[in-house]
């Protein structure tokens, strides 16, 4: 008897009895529709978290003040502080800010590891009158930083004419912005806006800049945030740190840094490295400290959060298949028991019990494989539906479906053994005369 | 294919001298070889139970014998065991040659695959199953490949007469064609005996005369051996042979008419 006859018996049977088939997928349906599901949303995640941070550099790291925990700074895990250092310590104070005494210090310890330090202060959004339409007003966001970051920025969106801005150019009201920038709020060529004086409004007050470089405005990333509609357009202006700092009034401090580290540095190693040289400087502080992080860490701690989910949910998914292996195993079992006479019949006519027993394990499976079919289209679908909500190209895990489809097919072995080994040791003679 | 004259006669002469007429030019085959079959269930327990107690049977090949007995008489069990779906407890049985008790499982259903030929009085066919499908189905086991056991069974439902009705399931055909399917699956893998227990049993006289002609029809004309087992006595009498089976023992075997009567 041959594999293909056998699989042809299967799905015949399965027709004949199609809802009770159905039923007895159900169980195998659902827990792998919940494993592709949550695979597939996982691996649109990660596909879409790579892919918008392969651009924006990987070997660099961030340095960020973050507070101490509650065990850190007195030991005391029941301690009834969290709320209220919640909100009291909420921003970090001028004096636990970090300082550009400390990135000076870093930046001589390490010398050949670090190529440069991007210091970025947000001062905020900046609103203007849209131009020849007094009535619409554009909106910028402005942040102050020095020239490694606009050297970051050269690689993805290049000057379009005037320059950079120099760290040498201290506290004088020039700014760069994008070329949508100049179209919306200026009406004139790239070059023309060189130079020219634009006004920003930055929290109720007027400030007066000079255009020094207009660069190339990103559609994309612009686009990822959400409308490109012209009225509501996303763009970035870059002023002088110093400039930021006379603006918002605060010390020469910042809360987050981002270090560009040379090629050809093992960046995972130089995280704790750098971690710890900061860290050395808040030791003494009770409430802040320093953590350092690169993306690929990051990418690190979003992978092992969704594996840490999915092992959550392959657990009931475990419990959803052994319920759907189970009765696939009491179908089987009602199946052997109403071709009782089948059974008969077919060893009367000279099949041998392997035959039968293939026969029976064959349809188990191919009703295990129908309902990991139908549980993997399922889990695609929910898992992309879900994707495409939450924003991100749907990408289907193709080892969890292999897993899946191979999961199912063993659920169908395993459980349809017992049955179709029933099947298989039948007595013919008590077998034919069944009624 | 020999000459049925000189067959019938060295069939004869066969019965009568209860060997075959070895060595002799077309001598026929010694089928069926029983000696003091004996079969008993509960074998070593309080309740033992002897059904069969001595049978000695020999069939040769082309003959066309009945066994007839009432209900109770251990009709089934020797069917069971000419059709080797059971061991006699006791005794020889050598079936074409093939000494039975040496066989395993799985030995023993290549033996009723390729020897014997069922046919049932509940047709026995499989359900949801075309009848070109019923009846490809002993060629399934024996592994002939497809195209040629399509060939072979409607080859086979043709000559029953069902060639019109072969994508007919079950469920569509008469009794009559059904167990007209059924006979052209015991042929199609050339067994040396045809098997067919009570095979008009659920059957009217009408199509009991219509599958009782195809059985003579198989003898006559493909030269097949069949034994067959039944309560009728007009049904028997049809036969070449009939062996009257009594509380397990063979009580009296004659000759039959061997032609057709009303059933």
């Amino acid at each position: 008897m041959g594999f293909f006859e056998n699989i042809v018996l299967a799905l015949g049977n399965l027709r004949a009895n199609k809802m009770r088939s159905l039923l007895t997928m159900l169980g195998i349906i659902i827990g792998i529709a919940a494993v592709i599901a949550i695979e597939t949303i996982g691996s649109s995640m990660t596909g879409a978290v790579t892919d918008s941070m392969s651009g924006l550099g990987v070997s660099n790291i961030t340095v960020s003040l973050t507070q101490k925990s509650e065990e850190d700074s007195s030991g005391g895990f029941f301690g009834g502080g969290v709320a209220l250092r919640l909100f009291m310590d909420s921003s970090p104070s001028d004096s636990d800010l970090l300082t550009d005494a400390m990135v000076e210090e870093y930046m001589a310890a390490f010398p050949d590891t670090v190529a440069a330090v991007q210091k970025t202060l947000q001062v905020g959004s900046a609103t203007l009158d849209k131009y020849g339409d007094s009535g619409t007003t554009i909106t910028a966001s402005v942040s102050g930083v020095n020239r490694a970051v606009l050297n970051e920025l050269d690689g993805d969106t290049p000057l379009l004419a005037g320059r950079w801005l120099r760290d040498d150019d201290g506290d004088r009201r020039i700014c760069v912005v994008s070329e949508k920038f100049v179209e919306q709020t200026m009406g004139c060529s790239n070059t023309e806006a060189v130079g020219q004086r634009v006004t920003l409004n930055i929290s109720g007050m007027p400030y007066a800049f000079y255009v020094a470089g207009v660069y190339t405005y990103d559609d994309e990333s612009a686009s990822m945030f959400g409308s490109t509609d012209d009225d509501a357009i996303q763009t970035e202006m870059y002023i002088p740190l110093d400039t930021a700092r006379a603006i918002t009034g605060t010390a020469a401090g910042y809360e987050s840094l981002t270090v560009q580290v040379a090629g050809g540095v093992d960046i995972n190693d130089f995280v704790t490295t750098t971690g710890e040289f900061f860290s050395s400087y808040y030791t003494r502080n009770d409430t802040w400290t320093v953590e350092a992080s690169s993306l690929s860490s990051m990418v690190e701690e979003l992978t092992s959060m969704l594996s840490t989910i999915s092992l959550g949910i392959s657990a009931i998914a475990a419990i959803s298949l052994l319920v759907g292996g189970i009765g696939v195993m009491n179908i089987m079992t009602v199946s052997v028991t109403e071709r009782t006479r089948e059974i008969g019949t077919r060893k009367a006519l000279g099949a041998p019990n392997t035959a039968i027993r293939l026969q029976f394990i064959t349809e188990a499976v191919v009703l295990c494989l129908l309902g990991g079919a139908i549980g993997v289209a399922l889990g695609v679908a929910i898992g992309a539906a879900l994707a495409a909500f939450v924003g991100f190209a749907a990408r289907a895990s193709l080892t969890a479906i292999a897993v899946a489809v191979g999961f199912s097919m063993a659920i169908g072995v395993f459980f349809g053994y017992y049955p179709a080994n029933k099947a298989a040791k039948l007595d013919p003679i008590e077998a034919l005369r069944y009624e | 294919m020999q000459d049925p004259k000189t067959f019938a006669a060295h069939v004869a002469q066969a019965i009568e001298t209860g060997r075959p007429a070895a060595g002799q030019p077309g001598a026929p085959r010694l089928l069926i070889d029983m000696r003091g079959i004996r079969k008993s269930y509960y074998v070593g327990q309080p309740n033992e139970l002897e059904i069969l107690h001595g049978i000695d049977l020999q069939v040769y090949e082309g003959e066309f014998i009945a066994i007839v007995g009432e209900s109770g008489s251990g009709k089934s069990t020797l069917m069971n065991i000419i059709g080797v779906l059971d061991k006699p407890t006791a005794g020889a049985y050598t079936l074409d040659g093939i000494d039975i008790h040496a066989a395993n499982d799985k030995e023993l259903a290549a033996i009723r695959n390729r020897k014997i030929g069922f046919v049932f009085q509940t047709y026995n066919l499989i359900g949801r199953q075309s009848a070109l499908k019923n009846v490809e189905l002993p060629m399934l086991y024996a592994g002939v490949p497809g195209p040629e056991r399509a060939r072979r069974a409607a080859d086979w439902l043709g000559r029953v007469g069902m060639g019109e009705r072969m994508k007919h399931q079950p469920n569509e055909l008469s009794g009559g064609q059904k167990q007209r399917v059924a006979i052209a699956r015991a042929m199609v893998n050339d067994p040396a005996i045809i098997l067919a227990d009570e095979p008009t049993g659920a059957l009217d006289s009408q199509t009991s005369r219509v599958v009782m002609d195809l059985f003579r029809e198989m003898n006559e004309r493909y030269h097949k051996t069949i034994v067959l087992i039944t309560h009728n006595q007009n049904l028997a009498e049809e036969c070449g042979r009939v062996l009257t089976l009594l509380d397990g023992r063979i009580v009296a075997q004659r000759k039959g008419a061997g032609r057709r009567g009303v059933l």
